[in-house]
């Protein structure tokens, strides 16, 4: 009795996982079907994948431009070049122009000559080939109130017909250049540093767009390509270097470097070449007999956001022309109480 | 070797077996994921324009869930310490869930990275030059990627014995066990000094946000595993005490009281200076200059963690119930107060005083919400596997004549 019972159940098992096997497959066949179509569609938006963001081998393996030997540079530089004049259609060669011995680069603002026209801003644009849309702009002009240094009370989109407001002071910031850097700091993968110069730089093709140094800048001074910067082919800048202007890609950093293709070639920022009423003082700190030395030496300078300690090489400064202070005034009697 | 593929065969095969409401919370969680993932080739052809971030506000949504996520992975060590620093004993059996969360948790952290990185064609760069020890992001490379595998380790291990049908040997896990708990709390203080360390963002530049961090992450994550436990209570056969429910009640209670202890310290010293950096806390709590995005819910959050302490210091919550609802507020409070509360505000005003508010797209909703369900996809599967082995149900030994594995134990 019991044998036979257990008999029956093994032969009902055996059916049953039979008939399992048969209808598992065609459900597990069902369901793998399902499944592959469900990926295919979630990867679908990749067939509108650019064929140029796709890495090639040899953008995968490019070095870091510190471990990249001479021949490395030359062939990689001749490859970006390449590239640029095939999207833009320009003639182009892609320069890298060293740091100079005994520079150190530094700018000076004159807070009581700018008057908010923003030449600077655009003039950075269209030297530095940042994106047109959407555009990236490296210098910020802030509208302040007279009577306050603070620029939470500044107007950063003020749009009047005509400059200046005689109410307002102007204050442009823009990369200050820092001789301790909070954003070199923090980069994981040392893709933005100091070269000895004094102008921090980045490596857009080493930069994975954490934007950590975006986050950890007192001043604002980083943008990042959260699209695919556009640029018309006309608007191209074609005089272009490694470290600063040549066209960047989407997804990476990029900041002011004080035009380096053009400063450490004896040339003047483009930001201070456009200035209308001379507010932008450029030079080397080391010599002593620049404009830059002679301001810090001589005139009345303010440190933006000293407080936090990143010992800009950017300051603002003012003329003792039209100030109040400019008479000499007769020192208060102390009356010999102390 | 042999014996080690046929584990992970059976276990791959057993993550597919179970009643209809197993397949069905499965099926939902793979759609939603790949929902997700074709939000994120989207991100990808089109740039992280497809988010609400911006250069005023640069880290949004994924930053948030990453630094909760890392908090929740944290909690593990909040099981394990009562049991192997101090012997308490009833909570000796569901350890290893609060492993298995870890590893699935980070995972969610590592993609909550991995999505908001701008190139991540480019992530071998970390390998190649790797700015240790001066960025704080690389630290954390370290933390995470270091708990992730020493919790694989003590939970492989010690769910991989149990199919061989071998006694652990303490010599293998234990260790590793006292280190995961060190390590545990270094990951969320990584992950804070990441903020803290940053002289531009007044906001963050506090020395109370690590402790912050610990307290809230010590409360939340409890309070996820309390419900956790519940849930695999009642769809498997593991047995899990009322006792550990209500050891666990304890910790996030204290924790909690420390949270709101701490954000007065934080609030009281930001509003009662009222210095210039106190911007980014009147937006956060009052609104700035007419903008007030973040108020409601950080109003919501403070409410729902003065709720939650409440009742979690009654005698009331140790009745399940009212446990459940306390652990529900405390979650939901504590991953709007990181999120919308933490990262946001540190970005608003801008150094420079502008004020842009920020919204998350739907892109970047999806891309959370698909990482959140591979997450619960991959706990699920962990639970379901590592029930029926840790009892003995499923062995090497039995494997050999028996092909099909026992479907879900309440079948």
């Amino acid at each position: 009795m019991g044998d036979s019972r257990e008999q029956d159940s093994a032969a009902a098992a055996a059916r049953n996982s039979a008939e399992l096997t048969r209808r598992g497959f065609l459900s597990h066949g069902v369901v793998a079907l399902a499944g592959t179509s469900a990926v295919a569609a979630a990867l679908a938006p990749l067939a509108d994948l650019n064929r140029d963001d796709i890495p090639t081998i040899a953008e995968f393996l490019q070095k870091h431009y510190k471990e990249m030997t001479a021949e490395d540079k030359q062939r990689v530089f001749a490859r970006i070049a390449k590239a640029v004049e095939s999207r833009y259609q320009v003639k182009t060669k892609l320069a890298d122009p060293p740091p100079l011995d005994g520079v150190e680069f530094v700018y000076g603002l004159n807070l009581s000559r700018c008057i908010g026209c923003r030449k600077c801003v655009h003039a950075c644009v269209e030297e530095n080939n940042q994106s047109r849309a959407p555009e990236i702009q490296y210098i910020r002009v802030l509208e302040m109130q007279k009577g306050s240094i603070d620029v939470e009370t500044s107007d950063h989109h003020y749009d009047p017909p005509l400059v200046p407001d005689s109410a307002k002071y102007y204050m442009p910031v823009q990369c200050h250049q820092c001789a301790d850097p909070p954003c070199v700091k923090v980069c994981p993968v040392e893709a933005t540093w100091q070269e000895p110069d004094g102008i921090t730089v980045i490596d857009y093709d080493w930069c994975i767009g954490c934007r950590y140094c975006e986050a950890a800048c007192p001043y604002w001074a980083r943008r990042f390509n959260f699209a695919e910067p556009q640029i018309a082919p006309d608007q191209i800048n074609p005089d272009i270097a490694y470290l600063s202007n040549r066209p960047r890609a989407k997804g990476v950093m990029e900041k002011c470097t004080y035009c380096l293709h053009r400063t450490r070639v004896g040339r003047m920022p483009a930001c201070l070449e456009v200035c209308p009423t001379g507010s932008r003082k450029f030079g080397n700190v080391l010599d002593p007999e620049s404009e830059v030395a002679y301001i810090l030496r001589h005139k009345r300078v303010y440190v933006f956001k000293e407080d936090v300690g990143t010992i800009p090489r950017f300051f603002y400064y003012f003329d003792e022309r039209g100030s109040r202070y400019s008479e000499p005034i007769a020192p208060a009697d102390t009356g010999g109480s102390g | 070797m042999k014996k080690y593929a046929a584990f992970l065969w059976d276990c791959f095969r057993l993550s597919f077996v179970g009643d209809w409401r197993y397949h069905l919370w499965m099926t939902i969680l793979t759609l939603v994921s790949l929902a997700g993932l074709n939000a994120y080739c989207h991100q990808l052809v089109h740039g992280l324009v497809a988010t609400g971030m911006t250069d005023q506000v640069s880290w949004g949504l994924y930053i948030a869930n990453f630094t909760y996520l890392v908090g929740l992975a944290a909690a593990a060590a909040m099981l394990v310490i009562p049991v192997y620093v101090y012997r308490n004993m009833h909570l000796h059996d569901v350890v290893i869930f609060g492993e298995l969360l870890a590893v699935a948790v980070i995972v969610m952290c590592l993609l909550f990275v991995m999505v908001d990185l701008g190139r991540p064609d480019r992530f071998m760069h970390l390998l190649w030059r790797f700015n240790f020890p001066i960025s704080m992001l690389t630290w954390d490379v370290i933390a995470l990627n270091g708990y992730l595998l020493l919790n694989l380790h003590i939970c492989g291990y010690l769910i991989y014995c149990a199919y061989c049908g071998r006694r652990p040997s303490p010599v293998f896990y234990v260790p590793f066990v006292f280190i995961a708990i060190v390590w545990a709390i270094s990951i969320h203080t990584v992950t804070a000094f990441l903020y803290v360390g940053l002289g531009g963002r007044p906001f963050w530049n506090s020395a109370i946000i690590a402790p912050r961090f610990l307290a809230s992450a010590f409360a939340a994550g409890p309070a996820f595993i309390i419900l956790t436990l519940q849930i695999v209570r009642r769809f498997t056969r593991h047995r899990v005490a009322d006792d550990a429910l209500l050891a666990l009640r304890r910790i996030v209670q204290v924790a909690m009281i420390i949270n709101i202890f701490l954000l007065i310290c934080e609030v009281f010293t930001e509003f009662y200076t009222d210095s210039a950096h106190v911007a980014s806390a009147e937006y956060l709590y009052f609104g700035l200059r007419g903008r007030h995005g973040l108020v409601p819910w950080i109003w919501t959050a403070i409410g729902m963690n003065l709720v939650a302490t409440l009742l979690l210091v009654l005698p009331a919550s140790r009745g399940l119930r009212v446990l459940n609802l306390a652990c529900i507020l405390a979650i939901a409070a504590i991953w709007i107060e990181k999120g919308m509360g933490l990262i946001v505000p540190a970005f608003v005003p801008t150094p420079l005083g502008e004020i842009v508010e920020y919204h998350p797209t739907v892109h970047e909703i999806v891309v959370g919400a698909g990482i959140w369900a591979f997450g619960l996809l991959l706990y699920t599967i962990f639970v379901r596997v590592s029930v029926p082995v840790l009892a003995g149900e499923l062995t090497y030994d039995k494997r050999v004549g028996e092909s099909v594995p026992m479907g879900l134990a309440k079948e």
